[in-house]
């Protein structure tokens, strides 16, 4: 039976439970912070010793923890870049941009547990020297900004936050960044320029990675709200009882966004890898199917840059057989494991968590150009193929989508799609953009050509 | 050399916080001033920056919260205050989204237009809004009603596609909208 996993939003929708410090605190709140404000330094067999941060540094290395907001980068991993031997201040940034298309978790966290947020800010603050952090918030977010900031009051009156937090001799200072409605602000360099009051133009890199040359050059970890959260819970239960939790190389919790032709949308933690894209979208505990009549037609399975998935496509997957051996699986679209892994081996990815579901109603030319016309507007306009290549594609889908298609489209597109992404581009837009053309138009070829032969036999025959 | 000395500035300008022209599109608004107690706010935010030029974002919203738009005068009241050139306030003003030009009604709706809430009948709603307040469904970007008391704007994906349709009315989001809760909507716009 599959079943929800809640550990982040384990009372997020409790009865009663509200967002001010003293449900928290009586619901256990701030208790893991104590806790890492009390580990001592260890003592290591070859005579140094490790220091309280180090020691949580290395507790999210080992528990597996991967990044929430698209990547699935380990956070450990991600932690052990930072350079700290510069002498300069390091920064710690919440991603809380959330403008992938489809993904809408991280607005629960902040409406509903915001101390949450903070607790899980403040210990990965204090893992990595940070005395100064931002949470980037989307402008649109109001209500958010607002209730995080009384949350962060809440917590400066508490002490857990600000100087000699808790007697132990840490400082450590929260701001709420409100961004002004660009997706591109969601990117991590686009972030740190945004957040030093720029337009968002992303960085290249090589040489700007954020964790040595982000916010003022100093550096800089960019994480996600949900990611931040983990890592609560991470200290609370301890790497190896963490890991029990999900699934190999894959494991915690994640919220699932579910949204677009299902029965019953919304979010829903599962543990990571322990349900199929199958369950999700047709199990009464989550979707509960599609509405009466409607057959599956595709599935974005990461938020609208995931590359979509045809119903009835297959895949061959390495799977651990019970004798720990590989072996390999021929598994239906929808029986893939929501995990990170699996969705890569399928050639798309779980992104931000995000599922948008679409019926055989569904016009297929004119949901990509909807989505196309999203990256139109929202390219920073850096990055020549990028910039050009999203309006170009959008010009051409809305044209389709509105009957005056030609033959000629899904290959004029498809090549447009192939010439932006690979490394030609400054960031990772340019792949999030061309691969939702890439993947609709080869897997629905038929119906973009036959869309656009029969636009040009209408208009041959005299009709508009 | 010092750039500074490489063009002088003309003297029409003298006395505004610069002499470099603003472009055109920005409104004049020549009664614009700020009170005292936002020019408090304001400095206490500045003050969570190493760099204050990080606090242009939150001093934009502060104005097009309170004015409804941005005008020369706020981006130069603003590059002053942060000790910027003109210039690097107003191209923040053209690029993100949420900072408008020209001004924008006493009630702002802005209506999700991406994927998960367009399969939900979002465009109607929009549609609808655009004939009842007298404004053009296929128009771009921000429209204001006559009376200068809405604004209807087609907006990006607003992280709430779970519930879609979405629209924000002001700060306000309303969810699951049908053209019966987007007329009560309206009604509720005093
Ligand atoms: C175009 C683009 C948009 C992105 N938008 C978001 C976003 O809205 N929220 C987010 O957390 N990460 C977003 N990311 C991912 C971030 O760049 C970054 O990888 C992430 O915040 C790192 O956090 P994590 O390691 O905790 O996942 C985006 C990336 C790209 C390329
Ligand atoms: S790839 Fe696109 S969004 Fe990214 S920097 Fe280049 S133009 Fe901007
Ligand atoms: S698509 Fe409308 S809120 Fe996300």
């Amino acid at each position: 039976m599959p079943q929800e996993y809640r550990q982040i939003l384990k009372y997020a929708d409790a009865p009663g439970y509200t967002p001010d410090v003293e449900c928290y605190l009586r619901h256990g709140g701030y208790q893991i912070l104590k806790k890492t404000l009390e580990i001592e330094p260890k003592a290591l067999p070859d005579g140094k010793s490790m220091s309280p941060a180090e020691q949580v540094r290395d507790q999210v290395k080992l528990s597996g923890l991967r990044g929430r907001g698209g990547a699935g980068f380990s956070c450990g991993l991600k932690w052990s870049f930072v350079d700290r031997r510069s002498g300069k201040p390091i920064y710690l940034i919440c991603n809380a941009d959330e403008s992938e298309p489809g993904t809408f978790k991280d607005k629960q966290i902040i409406h509903k547990d915001p101390h949450q947020l903070v607790e899980g800010m403040i210990i990965s603050c204090f893992a990595n020297d940070v005395h100064l952090a931002y949470i980037y918030i989307r402008g649109e977010f109001a209500e958010g900004a607002r209730i995080l900031n009384r949350a962060l009051q809440e917590a400066r009156e508490k002490n857990f936050l600000g100087k000699n937090i808790l007697g132990k001799g840490y400082d450590l200072e929260i701001h709420v960044h409100r961004g002004a409605g660009a997706y591109i602000c969601g990117e991590e360099t686009g972030l740190i320029e945004s957040l030093e009051g720029k337009r968002a133009y992303p960085r290249i890199k090589p040489p700007y990675f954020p964790a040595v040359l982000g916010l003022y050059m100093c550096p800089t970890i960019v994480n996600n709200v949900e990611t931040l959260c983990a890592v609560k819970h991470v200290v609370d239960l301890g790497p190896s009882e963490y890991a029990k939790i999900g699934t190999p190389n894959n494991t915690g919790t994640r919220i699932v966004s579910l949204s677009g032709l299902v029965k019953r949308p919304g979010y829903y933690e599962v543990e990571v890898g322990k349900v199929t894209i199958r369950e999700l979208i047709y199990d009464p505990i989550f979707g509960g199917g599609l509405r009466d009549g409607r057959q599956l037609k595709a599935v974005i399975p990461g938020g609208s840059s995931s590359k979509i998935l045809k119903a009835g496509e297959r895949f061959k997957l390495k799977r651990k057989g019970p004798d720990g051996k590989d072996v390999e699986q021929e598994l239906d679209m929808l029986d893939l494991p929501y995990d990170f892994d699996s969705l890569i081996a399928a050639g798309s990815m779980s992104g931000s968590g995000a599922i948008i579901v679409l019926d055989d109603s569904t016009d297929i030319v004119a949901a990509l150009s909807n989505l196309s016309e999203f990256y139109a507007h929202e390219s920073c306009g850096q990055c020549t193929p990028c910039r050009e290549g999203s309006l170009w594609m959008s010009k051409a889908l809305h044209r389709m989508a509105n009957g005056q298609g030609r033959k000629g489209d899904a290959d004029y597109l498809l090549k447009i799609a192939d010439n932006i992404p690979g490394g030609r581009t400054v960031c990772a837009f340019g792949e999030a953009c061309s691969w939702p053309v890439q993947s609709c138009v080869t897997k629905f070829k038929d119906e973009f050509v036959a869309r656009g032969t029969q636009d040009e036999e209408r208009r041959a025959a005299g009709s508009k | 050399m010092n750039p500074q000395t490489i063009s002088t500035p003309q003297a029409a300008d003298a006395g505004t916080a610069s002499a470099i022209p603003i472009p055109n599109p920005l409104c004049e608004q020549p009664d614009f001033s700020v009170p005292a107690e936002m020019v408090a706010v304001l400095d206490e935010l500045i003050t969570h920056y190493p760099r204050k030029r990080s606090a242009s974002l939150m001093l934009l919203h502060a104005v097009e919260e309170r004015y409804g738009y941005v005008s020369r005068q706020a981006v130069e009241w603003i590059a002053a205050r942060l000790e910027l050139a003109p210039i690097n306030v107003y191209e923040l003003v053209t690029f993100y989204p949420m900072f408008h030009r020209q001004p924008t009604g006493r009630f702002h709706l802005r209506i999700c237009r991406t994927l998960s809430c367009a399969l939900r009948d979002s465009y109607k709603i929009h549609d609808h809004f655009c004939r009842k307040l007298g404004l053009d469904p296929h128009g771009h970007g921000a429209q204001t009603s006559k009376d200068g008391m809405f604004t209807v704007e087609f907006v990006e994906c607003l992280a709430s596609c779970g519930t879609a349709p979405v629209i924000q009315c002001n700060d306000t989001f309303h969810e699951e909208v049908t053209l019966e809760k987007a007329d009560k909507i309206l009604e509720g716009c005093k």
